[in-house]
């Protein structure tokens, strides 16, 4: 599976998430640069984290209008897949490929620290390799992850099982005190209805390593690996 | 025409400008005075203290860059070195904390890649006064969110730190930020304009008017008026100098530049001579190309602007094409604003006319320096043992007391705002008593820490010098590492006081005997004087950046126990040691002394026993006995058990209860382990002649310290972890 890392300027986990799929899960691997109008052939393209553009507007609110975006709305669209982690969830928000908006953390500082995640729905190509409702442990580190979308979209994610992962405790109960950021619903990381992009606010790259304390991430890039592994090949672009 | 009113302004004494008209052979003109008069600003030209650095050990085996250049670099094997520094930015963050502390992060890390490194982690010792005051709690809420800002969105982890509560600097905040950098030891950068006639590059944000005179401001007492210096703040744009950071580590990889320099105080003005001076040479520009941001920019203020995120930049003729285009690539500035030449002059001109014409030399190495007077101070060091009140009767209240003391506090609140997991490299998170990074695709891994204990120095500077520098040694060897290297930041009052250059010549000297016994040289560091406010100095704090290198990552442990059962032991020795403690300080409310006693040749055995131990896989956890003394060391070690662990200490000390539980005597760690690796301990700690104490195990829900037999502590971790958890959150939640 071929994965493409977009760059940014700004973008800080770029090298993190290339690390993370080259390295760790030795899967060919290439930066997308922002300026590009070209996806390299790529089977996967994943926005990483950081602050594009420095984010001194909206966070993502920019990056949107990058070159490389037509490419990606365009791939999405066609159903290739697109991961969205931090600022690559914020961004696709912004885009629009995917419903809500993210504010501010409602105690208004930023958080950087390890939370318990519950897998709402392991039937997605992001999360096939999870249990139904097992709960992993993955940083999160941001300063807008405060996850807002009105009531009735709300109700369209669960009713379409779009919500992937949720805040919970320890012991997997989505309790307002696990509710780091004060997202709606706890939500944490949601799905299209196509099923093909998705977005989270932690960071599943920054636990694939047993060195680093957690290798909970790792079902998300599995997942991936695997749904990749029974996708039709994709028509080479010139 | 100078006047002693022009003078005054730029903090330049009369003496010091009769030597810079002999210098140049004529009166200098407004904007060559203000170049001469950031240069030799005490905060660039290090005159009140450079007689007294010379004392400090710099030179070792693996030194590739000692004091001089932007910052310190150092070999650590298969072809990589790192590169690392502390900056203070204490003046700027008192006066507007968030871009004061922003900006201080910004100007180390270019201080790092300006030299070809990566930056890979940074750490802050911040000190603060009292939380009580409102005022305090407003400078450090500012002061960590502007570190948060900047460090973060340039995606550089801040890693570690110390956080100190204390009167003296209610008005006078120390904010001193560390970076370190991994390079490829055969692409090291230096700030040299060699070559005459090659181009010099102005690259990186435009310049505006903020900051003029930082350097200066930062080179004087603060005093009732300060508020009005606010614009002399500069303001820092993370985003900008993560472009430049990328930009300048790419032309530096495909080796297209000579020389480079960050502007950071002072500036053009710096960055120009600096360059031209360490090369021999001479450089001309044109401040008609300085982009600017503002109009109506004079030459003294294009000189003088601290503006941030701006390099300059040496390269040949034929690759500034090349140059040029990789930072168009990064969408910034890559202006040809003059050239190298030769004769050692700076020459500056603006609208055509000649505005600078000086020697640099003049400007860069030709600073008076002044061997100021000292005098001991009434009292210093304390010597003899006051009379000591007596232990408080419920010794378990005076550990759940000093637990919640801010000083001893957790810090969570404060780098859960830090992003320190970014670059994915952090294998101990903050808290730890060092902070651990991996290197990828390596075995060996890197530790630093910052330390530094400003009561103990406030009692004896010189006995707080060598503390601070075996703490810092000790705390890299609970997690396995050896010192390879350090750097100092040496925050003092006004060095015109003779009580304060005694001090800090004491602590100068202290330091040095340290650094030479545990074999460890000063790369380079920053002297921060004048931290009076309204005439009342700071305590003298060195603070003191410790790198470390650890064998096999693998290896690694921390400070919390891990297993209930596990024996508890205590290597080195306990004394009736109460000076200089947070005991004295929390409980009885008295910074007294004496500093507690430290013999140098058997801290380093301690060290080595705790480091072969974790190299050899016999210990599952460390933890360094310091502020707060055996009973918050074994506290701290409960608290950061994965199972919140509980531990009973049975000990025989015949001292006091207070010296015992409390008591900072130097030199000790603990550990614990399997009982069936005591044998390989014991044996380690003999050849090492250590003592070594079994006087506990892990196990419960409750500490427990007994002495002789009868238990003179028991509290529930829970009710520690509490306590110690929630002083700072309750501090800053709205009220």
């Amino acid at each position: 599976m071929k994965f493409g890392v977009v760059v940014f300027p700004g973008s800080n986990c770029d090298s993190d998430t290339f690390h993370v799929l080259k390295s760790v899960f030795r899967q060919p691997t290439t930066y997308l640069w922002h300026k590009d109008h070209d996806l390299r052939g790529v089977d996967c393209v994943v926005l990483p984290g950081g602050f594009s553009y420095g984010d001194y507007l909206r966070s993502g609110a920019i990056a949107k209008f990058s070159p490389l975006m037509r490419e990606v709305r365009e791939f999405a669209s066609h159903g290739g897949l697109v991961l969205g982690i931090c600022n690559g969830f914020q961004v696709l928000l912004e885009l629009g490929l995917l419903p809500g908006a993210t504010l501010r953390n409602k105690n208004l500082k930023f958080l950087c620290e390890p939370v318990h995640l519950r897998v709402e729905n392991a039937q997605t190509r992001f999360s096939t390799k999870a249990a139904s409702r097992q709960i992993l442990r993955i940083p999160i580190a941001h300063f807008d992850g405060n996850y807002f979308a009105p009531p009735e979209q709300l109700r369209e994610l669960e009713k379409n099982r779009q919500v992937v992962f949720r805040y919970v405790d320890e012991r997997g109960r989505a309790t307002a005190a696990a509710n780091v950021n004060g997202s709606a619903a706890n939500i944490a990381g949601i799905v299209n209805r196509e099923g093909n992009v998705l977005g989270m606010m932690p960071h599943p790259e920054r636990a694939s390593e047993a060195l680093l304390g957690s290798e909970d991430g790792r079902v998300v890039f599995e997942s991936l690996i695997q749904s990749g592994k029974s996708l039709p090949r994709r028509r080479e672009t010139p | 025409m100078i006047d002693l009113k022009l003078l005054a302004d730029h903090n330049l004494t009369s003496d010091e400008c009769g030597r810079i008209v002999e210098l140049i052979g004529r009166e200098p003109n407004i904007t060559e005075l203000g170049i001469f008069s950031t240069m030799w600003s005490e905060h660039c030209s290090y005159k009140s203290s450079r007689v007294f650095l010379r004392r400090l050990p710099t030179k070792g085996k693996y030194v590739i860059q000692g004091p001089g250049e932007n910052a310190g670099v150092i070999d650590i094997g298969g072809g990589l070195a790192v590169v690392f520094k502390i900056e203070s930015h204490n003046h700027p963050s008192f006066l507007e904390p968030f871009q004061g502390a922003a900006t201080g992060a910004g100007g180390i890390l270019r201080d790092i890649f300006t030299m070809g490194a990566r930056p890979i982690a940074l750490l802050d010792s911040l000190r603060f006064g009292p939380l009580e005051d409102p005022k305090n709690r407003a400078i450090m809420e500012g002061v960590v969110s502007g570190i948060s800002s900047y460090g973060n969105s340039i995606g550089v982890p801040t890693v570690g730190g110390e956080v100190y509560f204390q009167e003296g600097y209610a008005r006078n905040p120390l904010v001193n930020v560390f970076c370190l950098g991994l390079a490829r030891k055969d692409k090291i950068f230096y700030a040299k304009a060699e070559g005459v006639g090659n181009p010099v590059l102005y690259v990186g944000s435009k310049t505006g008017r903020d900051g003029i005179h930082g350097a200066t401001m930062a080179s004087a007492e603060f005093g009732k008026e300060t508020e009005q210096k606010r614009p002399n703040v500069q303001v820092g744009d993370p985003f900008k100098e993560k472009l430049l950071l990328e930009a300048c580590l790419e032309v530096m990889d495909r080796g297209l530049i000579i020389g480079i320099q960050d502007m950071g105080a002072a500036g053009l003005t710096c960055s120009t001579t600096e360059m031209a001076a360490k090369a021999g040479n001479g450089i001309a520009i044109d401040l008609d190309l300085v982009p600017q941001r503002e109009e109506g920019m004079t030459p003294y203020e294009i000189m003088l602007s601290e503006s941030q995120e701006r390099m300059l930049l040496v390269c040949s003729r034929e690759n500034l094409a090349e140059v040029q285009g990789v930072f168009a690539k990064w969408d910034l500035d890559a202006v040809n604003i003059g050239e190298v030449v030769a004769g050692g002059q700076i020459r500056v001109s603006w609208q055509g006319e000649t505005v600078v014409d000086v020697p640099v030399s003049a400007v860069v190495d030709l600073c008076p320096a002044y061997t100021r007077p000292s005098r001991r101070p009434a009292g210093q060091p304390a010597t003899d043992v006051p009379k000591a009140p007596p232990p408080p009767a419920r010794l378990s209240e005076a550990l759940l007391k000093i637990m919640a003391d801010p000083t001893i506090a957790d810090k969570t609140w404060v780098y859960r705002q830090y992003d320190h997991m970014v670059q994915t490299n952090t294998v101990l998170l903050p808290g730890a008593d060092a902070a651990v990074l991996r290197i990828k695709g390596r075995k060996k891994a890197l530790a630093m820490t910052l330390d530094g204990n400003s009561l103990y120095c406030q009692i004896d500077p010189r006995a707080g010098g060598r503390i601070a520098v075996a703490e810092a040694c000790r705390n890299l060897a609970c997690v396995g590492a050896r010192p390879v290297g350090v750097t100092n930041c040496l925050n003092f009052g006004n060095p015109e006081k003779p009580e304060v250059m005694w001090q800090f010549e004491e602590v100068i000297d202290g330091l040095a005997e340290a650094c030479r016994a545990f074999g460890i040289p000063v790369t380079g560091g920053n002297v921060s004087f004048y931290n009076d406010t309204e005439g009342a100095s700071i305590y003298p704090t060195p603070v003191l950046g410790v790198v470390g290198m650890i064998r096999d990552v693998g290896r690694v442990v921390s400070l919390g126990f891990r297993k209930d059962g596990d024996v508890i032991v205590l290597l080195g020795e306990t004394g009736e040691e109460i000076g200089g403690s947070q005991y004295l300080r929390i409980i009885h409310g008295r910074e007294t002394g004496p500093a507690p006693a430290l013999d140098l040749a058997r801290e380093k055995k301690v060290q080595e026993v705790c480091i072969a131990a974790i190299e050899r896989g016999l210990v599952r956890s460390a933890h360094d006995v310091s502020d707060g003394g055996l009973a918050v060391c074994i506290a701290e070690s409960c608290i950061q058990s994965p199972g919140k662990l509980g531990c009973t200490l049975d000990l025989k000390e015949d001292i006091r209860d207070d010296a015992l539980l409390f008591g900072e005597s130097q030199s000790r760690i603990v550990v614990s382990l399997g009982r069936s690796r005591l044998p390989g301990l014991r044996k380690l700690a003999a050849r090492k002649k250590v003592n070594l104490g079994v006087i506990g195990r892990v196990g419960g829900r409750d500490v427990v310290v007994r002495r002789a037999g009868r238990e003179i502590v028991r509290v529930p971790v829970e009710r520690l972890r509490s306590a110690w958890e929630e002083t700072l959150p309750r501090a800053f939640s709205v009220r």
